[in-house]
């Protein structure tokens, strides 16, 4: 048989792989090794440079405007995360239930993942800028009358609602796709042996879905870190740098500031913090996944 | 029970209207707005438009060249789905069936590495590498959401090929099609499900992405729809009513197929999270 003989590979196979092989190391890992190269360098994106050592790296972690990207984008990422999967798996309950409309709602409920983030968050840059304070002003409700983006303790709030707007939509629907995997034998059982409805969630459904809970858990986490649009979009790292995410700094200090090597290094530091997450969360899920 | 259960069925539809709500006003105050004019949104609100400011709608095509904003779009989201759906599938199938030797194996781990390794942390390498290869363009989109999007797909497609069975494409072997025929001809068509999901999923983030655009694309004369609002919200700070008309522009062809197509789509994104 051709196809799992040991020996040699059939030469179009090669040819599959080659030219995309090829391409993925042009586009991805040698931006990542020459961007980690420059990052033992004093290189601001033109013009000359000198090695610095770790100068960089040192320097990041005395760096308030720094740690203050990697505080809101955690805050933002734990809790979008957190909002994201309790409203989502609440959603798809609902949508799966006896609703009548079903498909409808559905199309709806889905609709914020058609839209671009960048223009979802403009729109609600107008409504929180404009609309909600006069709102609260004819309720007279001091804490609604002025902007909450224009408030640097509640501005991160705005930036989350938005995100947990939009990606809200695309989990519920992976965990529709979960809830349908769920044998219509498993609701009868339970309903024979008389449990409530929560325990049947909490002892049924819900080890019976862990895999797609897991599967959001990882994807809202890692997109939530990604945070840009909607900080472009609604404060544009405002007011003063309180919203600004590691994104939008790399951004704006990459390529406005001259911080070319400096911001690199950032993005390695991002990175690290990105595996370490990812792995930890992978850990921890897939074993919660093989107890229940 | 019959009745109890149907009542029940009521009251969540009820809740299902309700929670819609969220979604609904966004986009009905979208609406209204972009038909107002400046003065009449400061002092109205949510409320209807007393005339219906059309104009508005002409003012944001011609300022933003509405015309030649959607065909780079449509380029680029075309152009990322067609060399995905190809050369992704292509990979996979390459991949799955030599997945006994090691260096394929290898190879496989290291496509799907790039899954840890967001975009802004290659981003200022990858913009000046692209500035000096002349692909500071649109063909370097393309080419760069293939490559971004490899990893995720190659999980997609993996497991459906594994589940197509060698006989098929022995049975193409004995009658002396080649390697490529079998692909071509017999494994890509039946990819099919999979094609639409990994299709759906490649074009909603090319269409809708903002930040590759940003940092890729430096002639000021091509911007992706997303991109081109960020660019003229200077001129729509004066008049919001226009830029809402060019917002809802930006967003209308993907809504307008999502309205026909809205089945096959979720059903498309169900499949990619079943798999």
């Amino acid at each position: 048989m051709q196809t799992t003989s040991p020996g040699r590979i059939d030469r179009a196979y090669v040819w599959m792989i080659a030219p995309a092989a090829i391409l993925f190391t042009a586009m991805l890992t040698i931006p990542l090794l020459t961007g980690f190269f420059y990052t033992f360098t004093n290189y601001a994106g033109y013009g000359d440079w000198r090695f610095v050592g770790f100068a960089n790296y040192l320097n990041l972690f005395r760096d308030d405007v720094v740690w203050g990207s990697y505080a809101f984008t955690l805050l933002y990422a734990v809790s979008a995360t957190i909002l994201i999967n309790v409203i989502a798996l609440s959603l798809a309950l609902l949508l799966n239930s006896a609703i009548k409309a079903q498909t409808f709602f559905r199309g709806l409920f889905f609709l914020p993942n058609i839209l671009p983030v960048l223009i979802v968050a403009y729109i609600f840059q107008y409504l929180f800028t404009n609309n909600l304070p006069a709102i609260g002003q004819a309720l007279g409700w001091e804490w609604l009358s002025t902007s909450l983006l224009a408030n640097e303790n509640t501005a991160w709030m705005v930036i989350v609602f938005v995100g947990v707007w939009q990606a809200v939509a695309f989990s519920t629907i992976v965990y529709l796709a979960g809830l349908q995997t769920v044998p219509e034998e498993v609701y009868e059982a339970a309903a024979i042996d008389g449990a409530s409805r929560w325990e049947q969630f909490r002892r049924m459904t819900f080890p019976l879905i862990m895999p797609f809970f897991t599967i959001n858990m990882v994807l809202s986490f890692k997109n939530s870190l990604g945070v840009f649009d909607q900080v472009v979009a609604l404060t544009n790292g405002g007011p003063g740098t309180a919203t600004q995410s590691i994104s939008f700094l790399i951004f704006r200090n990459g390529f406005q500031g001259g911080e070319y090597a400096y911001q690199t290094a950032n993005g390695i530091i991002y990175f690290i913090l990105v595996l370490v997450i990812s792995f930890a969360q992978l850990r921890f899920l897939s074993s919660k996944d093989t107890n229940a | 029970m019959n009745r109890q259960r149907s009542s029940r069925g009521w009251a969540l539809t009820a809740l299902a209207a309700v929670l819609s709500l969220t979604i609904l006003v966004p986009l009905y105050f979208a609406v209204v707005t972009a038909l107002k004019t400046p003065a009449e949104l400061a002092e109205s609100g949510f409320g209807l438009p007393t005339t219906w400011r059309w104009d508005n709608f002409a003012t944001a095509w011609t300022m933003t060249d509405f015309p030649s904003r959607l065909v780079t779009s449509a380029v680029i989201t075309v152009g990322a789905v067609v060399l995905t759906l190809v050369t992704n599938s292509m990979v996979a199938y390459a991949i799955e069936r030599n997945m006994h030797r090691r260096w394929v194996r290898l190879l496989f781990y290291y496509f799907i590495a790039a899954m840890f390794v967001p975009f802004p942390i290659i981003m200022l390498p990858v913009v000046r590498q692209t500035a000096i290869l002349g692909i500071d363009n649109e063909a370097g989109l393309i080419l760069l959401y293939t490559v971004y999007g490899l990893a995720f797909n190659l999980l997609l497609y993996t497991s459906f090929v594994r589940a197509i069975p060698l006989e098929i494409e022995e049975s193409a072997a004995v009658d002396g099609a080649s390697r490529w025929g079998i692909f071509w001809r017999i494994v890509f068509p039946l990819l099919g499900p999979m094609n639409a999901t990994v299709g759906i999923l490649t074009c909603l983030w090319a269409w809708n992405d903002f930040l590759l655009p940003l940092v890729i694309l430096t002639d000021p004369g091509t911007q992706t729809l997303p991109l081109a609002q960020y660019v003229f919200q200077g001129q729509f700070n004066v008049n919001y009513p226009v830029a809402f008309a060019s917002y809802l522009m930006a967003i209308a062809p993907l809504v307008l197929v999502y309205v026909f197509a809205q089945r096959w789509v979720i059903s498309g994104v169900m499949r990619g999270s079943q798999r």
